[in-house]
C-alpha cells in the first residue's frame, strides 16, 4: 500500500508511459474508438495523473481520477460538493435540491491520463444510455451471484471454490451473462488490489470478509456436519454481498482488475493474502489511525464538516456494535429455541401414544405435528434473524472501519503537505546561508533543491484538496447507499416476521378444533 | 388479594384465575376452602385460609387461619399414610414454594452490572418482578387446589387432622419433625417405587384384578411420559422467556441509534425500537400462557399420576404382605415357633387386604375420576393455550404489519 507518489516527469518522459499503457490496458482499446464519436464538451483536465507503484498482477493500472464539478455519477445528490462550498449542510438535506440541478451526464471521466495536451481527457467507454440511465436511478444493471460452494482437492490443500455469475447490459463487458470460479484468496487479492489503489485517494473500498482459519480447517478436514455447512454458505452470501457492494461503487465498477476478476477465466494467483486479507488491511488501517493519532496531528481542520463526520461514524460504530452484538444473542436463542421445540414436540407424540382416552391422545398427537411445524418455523426466522439483520450490521462496522480509515488519510495527507512545507522553508534558509557563504556551486544546488519542494508542496496541496473532495462525495455517496441498504433490509426483516406470525395462526388455527374435539 | 412484602405490580392481563387442573371441581356450599391472602417473607411463605362450612363438626361457619407450606406436607402425609384412605388416590400434595432462582436474577440485577444502561436495567427489573409475582400466584394456586380437592372428596373431607388444619388457630408446630419427615418422605418415595419393582418382578406378583393390572400398567408408562414432556415443555417456555429478554437491548440499541441516526433513517430506527419493545411484552406473554397452560398441566398430572400409582402401590403392598405373612404362619405353625406373633400379624394383613379388597370399589372409582380429570383438564387447558397462542399470533402479525406499512411509506 506504500504508494510513491512522485508527480510525473513532465514533457517527453510522459510519451512512452502513455503508450506503455495504451498496449497493455484493454481499457484503453475501445476508449479510442469512442474518442472518435465525439462527445460534448470534454473537460479541461486540472489535476495531473499520478503513478502508483502497486503490488497486483497484470500491467501497470492507470490512476483513476475524478474531474471535479460536472460530476454526472452523483448527478441525484442535492448537494454541490466542494471545498469551498458554504452548503456544509448534513448530506442529503431533505429540503428541495437548491441551485444545483441534476446534470444529465455528458462527460463520464475515468480513468484520466495526462495526455499529450493537458485539456482532452480520455472519455471512458460509455454509452449515453447507460449514463442517462444511471442518472434517471437504477443505476448499474449488473447484478452479481456467488453460488454452488465446491470443494476442490484434499486435506490441508483442499479449498473451496465458488461460481461468480455475472449478468450485465453494461457494454464494458464481453458479454451480457458469464461466469468464472473463484477461490477465497481470489477475492482478497481483488479486494487488496483495489485497496492499494483507492483507499488513499479517498474511495471508500468495501471490505472483504474475513478469513476464518478455524472454519476453514473443518471444511479441508472434510467434516460434513452442519456447522460446517453453515460456515460455507455464510461464507459464500458475504462473498456475494462483498461483490455487490464493490460493483456498485461507480469508479471501482470501472477498475480492468475487478473486471478481470469478474471476467478472466484463468486469474493469477494471489499472493500475500495472509496480510492482505479483509482483517489484515483493517488491522493496518487502524494502525495507521492509531499512529495518526499518536503523532497528535493538531490538523487545523478549516473543515467541520470533516470534524462532524469523524464524530459521526464514530458513534454510529458504537452503536452498532451494540446492536450487533444484541442480535447475536437472539439468533442464539431463537436457534435454543427450535431444538426445545423440537424436543417437545417428539415428547410430546410419546405421550399421545401412551395416553389411553382416543380423543386425549390424537389431539395430543396433533400437538405433536403442531409443535414440529413450529420448530421449522424458527428456525427458518433464525436464518433471516441473521442472514437479514445481524450480517448486515456486521458488513457495516466493516465498512465504516474504512471510511474512518479514509479519513485518516486525509490526515496523513495533510501532514504530507505540512511536512513539505517545513522542509522548502529549511531548504529556502539553507539557501539563504549559501547566497551569504558565497558558494555558487552548492548554490546552484540548493536552488534546484527549492524548486523540488515547491513543487512538492504545491503537489501536496492539490493532494490534500483532491482527498478532501473526493472523500466528500465518497460519504455523501456512502450515506445514500447506507440509508437505502438499512431500510431495505428492516423491511424484509419485518416481512420475514410478519411470515412467522402468519404461519403460527395457521397452525394453530388448524390445531384449535383439534382440541375441542376432545370428548 | 394477594399481598407481599416488596411492592410489586400486577402484570397486566393476569387474574388470579382457579386452577383448571383438579378438572371441574363442584361448588359444594357445605365446606368452601379457599386461601384469601399470601405473605411472602425471606425464606417462609405464609397462606390464610379462609373457611365457610355449614357441616356439624366445625365450631364456627367462617375459619380464618394462618399456615405454611410444611402444614400442607403434613397434611398430605398423615393422608397417605392411613390405612383407612389405601384405596383413595390422595391428592398430591402442593410443591415447595421455591423463589430461589428469581430471587437469584433480583439479586444479581441490583448488584450493579455496568453494561447495562438505565432504561434496559428498568425493563430487566420489570421482567423480573413479573416473573417472581408469576411464581408467587402459582404456588398459591397450588396450595389453594390441594385444599379444595380434600374438601371436594367425601371422605378426606371429614378426616380429623383437615378438620385440625382448617380450624386450629395456633401454630400446627410440624416444622420441627417435619423436616425429618420430609427427609424420611423423600427415602420413602425411592423405597416405594423399588419396592414395587421387587414385589413384580421377583415375586411375579400381579394385581389379582384385571382392571387395576391395566391401570398400573398404563400409569406406570404415563407417568414416565408426562414427566418427560413436563420437562420438555418447561425448556421451551424458558426460551420463549430467553426470546423476550433478547428484546430488550436490541429495543434500547435501536432507540438510540433512532435518536442519533441522518434524519432519514431515524423514523426507521425509532418505530423499530417501539416495535421490539411490543414485540417483547408479546414474546413475554406467549412464554407466560405456555408455562400455565401447558407446563402446569403436565406437572400437575406428573403429580396427580404418581399419587393414583401409589394407590395401586398400596394395593399390591397390602397383597405381597398378606401372601407372605400366610406363608409365615404356616412356616411358623410347622416349626412351632412364635406361631402367636405369626397369628396376630397375618390378622393385621389380611385385615388390610381386606379392607382394600372392600374399596376396590373406591379405588375403581377413583382411577376412573383421575381419567375423566385428566381428559377435562387437558381439553380445557389446550384448548385455551391454543386460542392464547392464535391471540398473541394475530396481535404480532398486526403490529407488524401496520409497522411495515408505516415504513413502506417512508421511502
Amino acid at each position: 500500500m506504500a504508494a510513491e507518489r512522485e508527480p510525473p516527469p513532465l514533457g517527453d518522459a510522459r510519451q512512452p508511459e502513455l503508450e506503455e499503457l495504451e498496449d497493455g490496458e484493454d481499457l484503453f482499446t475501445s476508449t479510442v474508438s469512442t474518442l472518435e464519436s465525439s462527445p460534448s464538451s470534454p473537460e479541461p483536465a486540472s489535476l495531473p495523473a499520478e503513478d502508483i507503484s502497486t503490488s497486483s498482477n497484470g500491467p501497470k493500472p492507470a490512476e483513476i481520477i475524478l474531474d471535479d464539478d460536472r460530476e454526472d455519477l452523483f448527478a441525484e445528490a442535492t448537494e454541490e460538493v466542494s471545498l469551498d462550498s458554504p452548503e456544509r449542510d448534513p448530506i442529503l438535506s431533505s429540503d428541495p435540491s437548491p441551485a444545483i440541478t441534476p446534470v444529465t451526464p455528458t462527460t463520464l471521466v475515468t480513468p484520466r491520463m495526462e495526455s499529450k495536451s493537458v485539456t482532452a481527457p480520455v472519455i471512458f467507454d460509455r454509452s449515453r444510455e447507460e449514463i442517462e440511465e444511471e442518472a434517471n436511478g437504477d443505476l448499474f444493471d449488473i447484478e452479481i451471484n456467488v453460488s454452488d460452494p465446491e470443494k476442490v482437492g484434499d486435506g490441508m490443500n483442499a479449498y473451496m471454490a465458488y461460481r461468480v455469475t455475472t449478468k450485465t447490459s453494461l457494454s464494458m463487458f464481453h458479454q451480457n451473462e458469464f461466469s468464472v470460479k473463484r477461490r477465497f484468496s481470489d477475492f482478497l487479492g481483488l479486494h487488496s488490489k483495489l485497496a492499494t489503489k483507492y483507499l488513499h485517494v479517498g474511495y471508500i473500498v468495501p471490505p472483504a470478509p474475513e478469513k476464518s482459519i478455524v472454519g476453514m480447517t473443518k471444511v479441508k478436514v472434510g467434516k460434513e456436519d452442519s456447522s460446517s455447512t453453515e460456515f460455507v454458505e455464510k461464507r459464500r452470501a458475504a462473498l456475494e454481498r462483498y461483490l455487490q457492494r464493490t460493483v456498485k461503487h461507480p469508479i471501482l465498477l470501472q477498475d480492468p482488475d475487478l473486471r478481470q476478476f469478474l471476467e478472466s477465466s484463468e486469474l493469477p494467483r494471489a499472493v500475500n493474502t495472509q496480510a492482505l486479507s479483509g482483517a489484515g488491511i483493517l488491522r493496518m488501517v487502524n494502525k495507521a489511525a492509531d499512529a495518526v493519532n499518536k503523532m497528535t496531528i493538531k490538523m487545523n481542520e478549516s473543515d467541520a464538516w470533516f470534524e462532524e463526520k469523524q464524530q459521526q461514524f464514530e458513534n454510529l460504530d458504537q452503536q452498532l456494535r451494540k446492536l450487533h452484538a444484541s442480535v447475536e444473542a437472539l439468533v442464539c436463542h431463537r436457534k435454543e429455541l427450535s431444538a426445545n421445540t423440537a424436543a417437545f414436540a417428539k415428547s410430546a407424540a410419546m405421550l399421545g401414544n401412551s395416553e389411553d382416552h382416543t380423543a386425549l391422545s390424537r389431539a395430543l398427537s396433533q400437538l405433536a405435528e403442531v409443535e414440529e411445524k413450529i420448530d421449522q418455523l424458527h428456525q427458518e426466522q433464525a436464518f433471516a434473524d441473521f442472514y437479514v439483520f445481524s450480517e448486515l450490521l456486521g458488513d457495516y462496522i466493516r465498512l465504516i472501519a474504512a471510511v474512518k480509515g479514509v479519513l485518516d488519510h486525509r490526515m496523513k495527507c495533510w501532514q504530507k503537505w505540512q511536512d513539505a512545507q517545513v522542509t522548502l522553508q529549511k531548504k529556502r534558509e539553507a539557501e539563504a546561508k549559501l547566497q551569504l557563504a558565497n558558494k555558487p556551486d552548492k548554490l546552484q544546488q540548493a536552488k534546484d533543491e527549492i524548486k523540488e519542494w515547491e513543487t512538492k508542496v504545491q503537489q501536496g496541496e492539490r493532494d490534500f484538496e483532491q482527498i478532501s473532495k473526493t472523500i466528500r462525495k465518497e460519504v455523501s455517496r456512502f450515506e445514500k447507499e447506507r440509508v437505502k441498504d438499512f431500510k431495505t433490509v428492516i423491511i424484509k426483516y419485518l416481512e420475514s416476521l410478519v411470515q412467522t406470525q402468519q404461519q403460527l395462526i395457521k397452525y394453530w388455527e388448524a390445531f384449535l378444533p383439534e382440541a375441542k374435539a376432545i370428548a | 388479594r394477594r399481598r407481599m412484602e416488596e411492592p410489586l405490580e400486577m402484570p397486566p392481563g393476569e387474574e388470579s384465575k382457579p386452577c383448571s387442573f383438579s378438572g371441574e371441581l363442584p361448588a359444594d356450599p357445605s365446606l368452601q376452602v379457599e386461601i384469601s391472602d399470601a405473605v411472602s417473607e425471606r425464606d417462609k411463605v405464609k397462606f390464610t385460609v379462609q373457611t365457610k362450612s355449614s357441616l356439624p363438626h366445625f365450631t364456627r361457619p367462617a375459619l380464618s387461619v394462618v399456615r405454611q407450606h410444611e402444614d400442607f406436607v403434613w397434611l398430605h402425609d398423615t393422608f397417605s399414610e392411613n390405612d383407612e384412605y389405601a384405596g383413595i388416590i390422595i391428592p398430591p400434595a402442593p410443591p415447595r414454594p421455591d423463589f430461589e432462582a428469581s430471587r437469584e436474577k433480583l439479586q444479581r440485577l441490583g448488584e450493579g452490572n455496568s453494561t447495562l444502561t438505565r432504561e434496559e436495567f428498568a425493563k430487566i427489573k420489570q421482567e423480573l418482578e413479573g416473573e417472581y409475582l408469576a411464581i408467587f400466584k402459582k404456588t398459591v394456586a397450588m396450595h389453594e387446589v390441594f385444599l379444595q380437592r380434600l374438601a371436594a372428596h367425601p371422605i378426606l373431607r371429614r378426616d380429623h387432622n383437615f378438620h385440625v388444619f382448617l380450624e386450629y388457630n395456633q401454630d400446627l408446630s410440624v416444622r420441627g419433625k417435619n423436616r425429618k419427615e420430609l427427609l424420611g418422605g423423600f427415602f420413602r418415595n425411592i423405597v416405594k417405587s423399588a419396592d414395587e419393582a421387587l414385589i413384580t418382578g421377583v415375586s411375579g406378583l400381579k394385581e389379582v384384578d384385571e382392571f387395576f393390572e391395566h391401570e398400573r400398567t398404563f400409569l406406570l408408562e404415563y407417568h414416565t411420559r408426562v414427566r418427560d414432556t413436563c420437562l420438555k415443555a418447561d425448556r421451551v417456555m424458558r426460551s420463549h422467556k430467553s426470546l423476550a429478554e433478547d428484546y430488550i437491548p436490541i429495543a434500547v440499541a435501536l432507540g438510540s441509534l433512532g435518536t442519533q441516526e441522518v434524519q432519514q433513517l431515524q423514523m426507521s430506527f425509532l418505530k423499530l425500537a417501539e416495535l421490539f419493545e411490543r414485540l417483547r411484552k408479546l414474546e413475554g406473554r406467549v412464554a407466560s400462557d405456555e408455562d400455565l397452560k401447558l407446563s402446569d398441566l403436565l406437572k400437575y398430572y406428573m403429580r396427580d399420576s404418581q399419587a393414583a400409582k401409589d394407590l395401586l402401590y398400596r394395593r399390591l403392598r397390602a397383597l405381597a404382605d398378606y401372601e407372605n405373612a400366610n406363608k409365615a404362619l404356616d412356616k411358623a405353625r410347622m416349626k412351632n415357633k412364635e406361631v402367636k406373633s405369626a397369628e396376630t400379624h397375618q390378622q393385621l394383613c389380611c385385615q388390610r387386604f381386606e379392607r382394600l379388597s372392600t374399596s376396590a370399589k373406591q379405588a375403581w372409582a377413583e382411577l376412573t375420576d383421575f381419567k375423566s380429570r385428566r381428559i377435562s383438564a387437558f381439553r380445557k387447558n389446550l384448548v385455551e393455550l391454543a386460542e392464547l397462542e392464535l391471540k398473541h399470533a394475530k396481535a404480532s402479525s398486526l403490529l407488524l404489519r401496520n409497522t411495515l406499512i408505516v415504513l413502506k411509506g417512508d421511502v
